[in-house]
């Protein structure tokens, strides 16, 4: 468990640093380790990052609404690098988008008001649902 | 001996006053301001109780409604809904790509044109924006930081092609490029050449458009961000004495700028430490300005503000309480004294707001302002034990935080800001402020109604929500690639070459040739690499 390696991004223009921020101490204090890639990276980056420092997820930060866009190219870079890595993606995500990031590939959603509780328990799910089907 | 009371009573003679009837709805009389003869009023030094001797008895606060979607003809329709429906002053939210000085078509910006904000490229972009609008009759804020420089001139030169001098122009740059760095992070050039930037839209301004306010400097952001009261307070502050010392290093005597330097402030949910923190602003601005910088003209000691309701505040579950809360906030921004005020949607914790929660923000305001008689009197709570207590404690909290600032920047409070960056000390206390909150939050110790407390009924209501598609995306494009296409590349060429040699020169301003790079139609993006190649680029060195 101490060896779990988080890795979290901003991808796009958006500059809400907020969350990320708090979730990343949140996930740190649970006992992950956790990467931050700062902001303004692309899905390129950010699969070249996630592959290169051996993550076991991968967290989007998202506020601007351009998640439809940007979370399925996060996934679509992993697999391109052979990567099948769980992607998480946390922000403001409407309820008529949560179907469709999941059918692009998106292993969980979280949206505002998750407790800190509720972070950790879902990244502890599907870490746990990632490892039983490696 | 002339009473501060008598000297009150002169001033608020002297004002032009509403036509409105100054009583209760039981027909007690009310007067103007309650207090000692002796005691402090408002419009007088510090200010505390407020600018202006007469308050909202002149003028109400301006209903400045924020907007901004899609492409420039979608916001220009969304401005005209807002006026029919009583607001008197508007606030243009632009894309993210726009934020950052990119064009629609930047790879970068693929996903995001429209979306959170107005899509502006060129020229062309802005003239929609502002069609049918009277520039000259209607004030105007842009909230644009970064690329504040060429959107300003899009905007000066859009508004001379329909007629109106730049000197007739009345509204807001918010151009605040220090609390990007600390706590919104749009941010393209370093911080040095970015206030450069912000250097040459003060002295344009204060030399050719007097009616024009060249920087909201912003608290709004930092607040959001995570900070406390008192470190929005402390750090906006402290960000605005920079930008006095920056323009006065420019050789402009203080006097000349500090009357057009406006505030913007978050009005948060803690009715009244928000209340506090304005009048501790006032007094701490005024004290600063005359003693500090040797202000002498009082305009410049008076500190105006905006005040928006805390974006941050509202839950995505149970929506509709949103309502109640902007409600509150809005009321603490008019009992604190604000001079215009924008109320959040109750849907903005989802998406940007439709028409319909637009308008019923907007009723909020109207309904503080014309039923519920708050605004006849001058700072209500002030001599309040608690009010005062609070603001005393707001402005000593603030003061630790600026000798802290002028020891880091050894006696220049301009220097300790961009240290303070620098060394991401903002940064790392608006994070610990906000982990902190998330922490109380998630504990139990704080109470959000609907997220950790009261959440029966969560999830019941399904709100309809604005949706950006694609098509807006696309359309933007598409015009984009026409403007290129119908405008005279040689002279674009050579108007970029004018802009990146004034870039290369830090002594000449570069506002003159970012208007004539405008009028011949280069893109922001193009504008912004023409400096970005003489300023280099900032990279946020994150910390977690």
């Amino acid at each position: 468990m101490a060896d779990e390696r988080i890795l979290i991004a901003k991808v796009g223009l958006d500059g809400h640093d907020r969350g990320i921020k708090v979730v990343a101490r949140i996930l740190r204090d649970a006992g992950f380790e956790v990467i931050y890639t700062g902001l303004f990276q692309t899905p390129q980056t950010v699969a070249a990052a996630a592959v290169d420092e051996d993550v076991d997820a991968v967290g989007l930060s998202m506020l601007s609404g351009a998640h439809m866009t940007l979370a399925p190219l996060v996934v679509d870079e992993l697999l391109a690098r052979g990567s099948n890595v769980p992607v998480i993606v946390g922000g403001i995500v409407p309820d008529r988008d949560m179907d469709r990031l999941k059918a692009a590939g998106v292993a969980a959603v979280l949206t505002p008001g998750a407790t800190s509780d509720q972070i950790v328990a879902e990244v502890r799910a599907v870490l746990d649902a990632a490892s039983a089907t490696a | 001996m002339v009473t501060k009371r008598e000297l009150w009573q002169q001033a608020y003679e002297a004002s032009k006053l509403r036509d409105v009837d100054h009583q209760t709805m039981s027909g007690v009389p009310l007067d103007a301001v309650y207090g000692p003869d002796d005691g402090e009023f408002p419009g007088q030094y510090p200010y505390t109780r407020g600018p202006y001797a007469s308050m909202y008895r002149s003028k109400l606060w301006t209903m400045r409604m924020f907007a901004g979607f899609g492409t420039a003809e979608d916001t220009n329709w969304r401005f005209k809904e807002i006026i029919k429906s009583g607001g008197n002053g508007l606030s243009t939210a632009f894309d993210m790509p726009t934020l950052l000085g990119l064009d629609s078509d930047d790879p970068m910006s693929i996903g995001e044109v429209g979306r959170c904000g107005v899509a502006v490229d060129t020229l062309a972009d802005m003239e929609d924006l502002y069609s049918g609008i009277d520039l000259g009759g209607i004030t105007t804020s842009m909230t644009i930081n970064s690329p504040a420089a060429p959107i300003f001139a899009m905007f000066v030169a859009q508004a001379e092609k329909a007629g109106v001098h730049r000197s007739k122009l009345g509204g807001t740059l918010q151009n605040d490029i220090l609390k990007e760095y600390q706590a919104q992070k749009e941010f393209v050039f370093p911080p040095r050449q970015s206030m450069r930037l912000v250097r040459d839209t003060i002295s344009f301004t204060a030399a050719e458009m007097p009616r024009w306010h060249s920087i909201s400097i912003s608290g709004y952001h930092i607040r959001e961000a995570g900070s406390t009261a008192a470190e929005e307070l402390a750090f906006t502050l402290a960000n605005g004495f920079a930008y006095v010392e920056l323009a006065m290093q420019a050789g402009l005597p203080v006097d000349s700028f500090a009357p057009r330097l406006s505030f913007f402030f978050n009005a948060h949910i803690d009715f009244f430490e928000e209340i506090a923190k304005y009048r501790a602003a006032r007094r701490i601005w005024a004290r600063w300005l005359k003693e500090r910088y040797g202000a002498t003209d009082e305009r410049s000691m008076q500190l105006r503000f905006h005040t928006q309701t805390a974006g941050v505040s509202l839950t995505a579950q149970q929506p509709e309480i949103n309502i109640v809360r902007t409600a509150i906030e809005a009321l603490a921004g008019v009992l604190g004294g604000t001079q215009s005020l924008h109320t959040n949607s109750m849907d903005e914790a989802l998406a940007l707001p439709t028409e319909k929660s637009a308008r019923i923000a907007l009723r909020t305001q109207q309904v503080i302002a014309h039923e519920t008689n708050v605004a006849h009197i001058a700072d209500p709570l002030g001599g309040s034990y608690f009010v005062e207590a609070l603001t005393d404690e707001m402005e000593r909290q603030a003061e630790e935080l600026f000798a802290y600032l002028d020891e880091l920047g050894d006696g220049s409070m301009l220097e300790g800001a961009i240290k303070g960056i620098e060394e991401n000390w903002f940064q790392g206390r608006i994070a610990d402020s906000a982990y902190e909150q998330e922490r109380l939050l998630n504990a139990g110790r704080r109470i959000v109604v609907g997220v950790n407390a009261f959440t029966e009924g969560n999830g019941e209501e399904q709100m309809e929500l604005l949706e950006i598609t694609n098509e807006d995306e696309n359309r933007q494009r598409k015009r984009l690639e026409q403007v290129r296409h119908d405008r005279d590349q040689s002279a674009v060429d050579a108007a970029l070459a004018r802009v990146r040699a004034d870039a290369a020169d830090p002594e000449v301003n570069l506002m003159p040739a970012l208007i004539d790079a405008v009028k011949v139609y280069a893109t922001l993006g193009e504008m912004m690499k023409a400096m970005e190649s003489e300023f280099g680029r900032h990279v946020e060195v994150p910390v977690i």
